[in-house]
């Protein structure tokens, strides 16, 4: 029986009360933001209790400057009951923080390689974590803040090279603050920012 | 195929017995008589015995036009140009027309390498080494604009213009370009080749023999 998003969401505070730290609705969606701790915990109750039996994308953001740094966001569908679940959790940079759940929903797996390959951030238990769109061996987290958008020279011999690439005036960029969008996103980014 | 067949036994033989001129331009002067395997049954010019039997020609000449009526293209598709590329074959626009329908994916064949699409870094060395793989004559189009120069992908990942890794002969703008617009670029190649100076270029020692043995 196809449950409502409230009586899930009740089981889900009712199972771990002050361990979801925090629950907003936005456009008949819920996030809840919770510890990385509690998030292995947490998402096996999703799934075994409360059906969310569809990963649909982890994704990974890079709060440039903010401490913890790093934002995993993971979207959860119920094909049962039709419900979306977003689970946010910050995250610092040091590694041993982040435990995978690869193990809980086998598309995590190539989820999480690209978070690795694109943000360096290491996952707990994942069975293989390589980098999977930049070749082995590429020296650069490249959707990181601080990595510049044309690019770092790199050489691997006989596997691959990257070189800086000519902005020429440059597309949008933008230049991580709490400014607006205008002043965020210059035509191109001054060379000492 | 009966005419490229006595062309490749005539050839050798003709150029040889054709001799050359006092000045050591052995191209320009090494005239090859192409005999067609077809009967010519009506009289085209002064001498019907000769006429239309035998064509005079320069080598290079000949050897250009059998090169670039039979360009086999080294589909190298990495984007959306690809599909350009796949309709520049199909009936509507027909490569075959230009007797480049011969799109294998080995290099071993291959003529020309159309390089249409984005080249990302991690493809770089990959295209480099198929071109490598083809055998000596062979050309290069860089198709569309990503191939050409990196197009819109002023990127950490994207080469920007395949031009730096091989030596491209022809390119061709547009994001894809429309597949009249590879027909054009290959017809640009066609011109290119029937201007080169093949012989020179592919047999230099020979050449200089030949020269050597004139002086």
């Amino acid at each position: 029986m196809a449950l409502t998003e409230q009586e899930l969401f009740h089981s889900l505070g009712k199972a771990f009360g002050p361990r979801i730290q925090l629950q907003t609705e936005f456009r008949g969606e819920t996030t809840c933001t919770i510890a990385a701790n509690d998030l292995r915990d947490i998402t096996k109750f999703c799934r075994d209790e409360l059906l969310f039996d569809y990963l649909i994308d982890i994704t990974s953001i890079d709060n440039f400057g903010e401490d913890p740094r790093f934002e995993i966001i993971y979207h959860l569908y119920s094909l049962p009951h039709a419900v979306h679940l977003r689970l946010k959790l910050k995250i610092s940079e040091d590694p041993g923080a982040l435990d995978t759940v690869s193990d809980i929903w086998p598309t995590a797996n190539w989820h999480e390689r690209e978070i690795y390959d694109m943000m360096g951030l290491k996952f707990n238990g994942h069975p293989d974590l390589r980098r999977i769109l930049m070749w082995d061996g590429y020296p650069f987290f490249p959707l990181r803040k601080d990595f510049p958008l044309e690019g770092l020279p790199s050489e691997m011999p006989d596997v691959a090279f990257t070189k800086v690439t000519p902005l020429e005036g440059g597309p949008f960029v933008t230049v991580p603050s709490t400014a607006t969008s205008k002043d965020r996103e210059p035509r191109a980014r001054p060379p000492e920012l | 195929m009966g005419v490229f067949s006595g062309l490749d036994l005539l050839l050798p033989i003709a150029c040889r017995a054709a001799g050359f001129c006092k000045d050591g331009s052995i191209l320009r002067a090494c005239a090859v008589a192409l005999t067609l395997l077809m009967p010519e049954t009506h009289a085209t010019a002064y001498d019907s015995k000769v006429e239309g039997n035998v064509i005079f020609t320069r080598f290079d000449a000949a050897l250009n036009w059998v090169r670039k009526n039979s360009l086999w293209p080294m589909p190298m598709g990495l984007a959306c140009c690809a599909i350009e590329l796949m309709a520049a074959a199909a009936s509507r626009f027909d490569i075959a027309r230009f007797g480049a329908e011969v799109m294998r994916f080995s290099p071993r064949q291959c003529d020309v390498m159309i390089v249409a699409g984005t080249v990302t870094y991690k493809m770089a060395l990959a295209v480099k080494r198929i071109y490598e793989q083809m055998p000596e004559p062979k050309w290069v189009i860089a198709m569309g604009a990503c191939a050409s120069t990196g197009g819109m992908y002023r990127s950490y990942a994207v080469l920007q213009g395949i031009d730096q890794l091989l030596p491209v002969d022809v390119y061709i703008s547009g994001c894809p370009p429309r597949p009249e617009a590879l027909l054009a670029g290959l017809m640009k190649l066609q011109e290119k080749i029937s201007g080169e100076r093949s012989f020179r270029n592919q047999k230099p020692e020979l050449a200089e023999k030949l020269e050597e043995a004139l002086a």
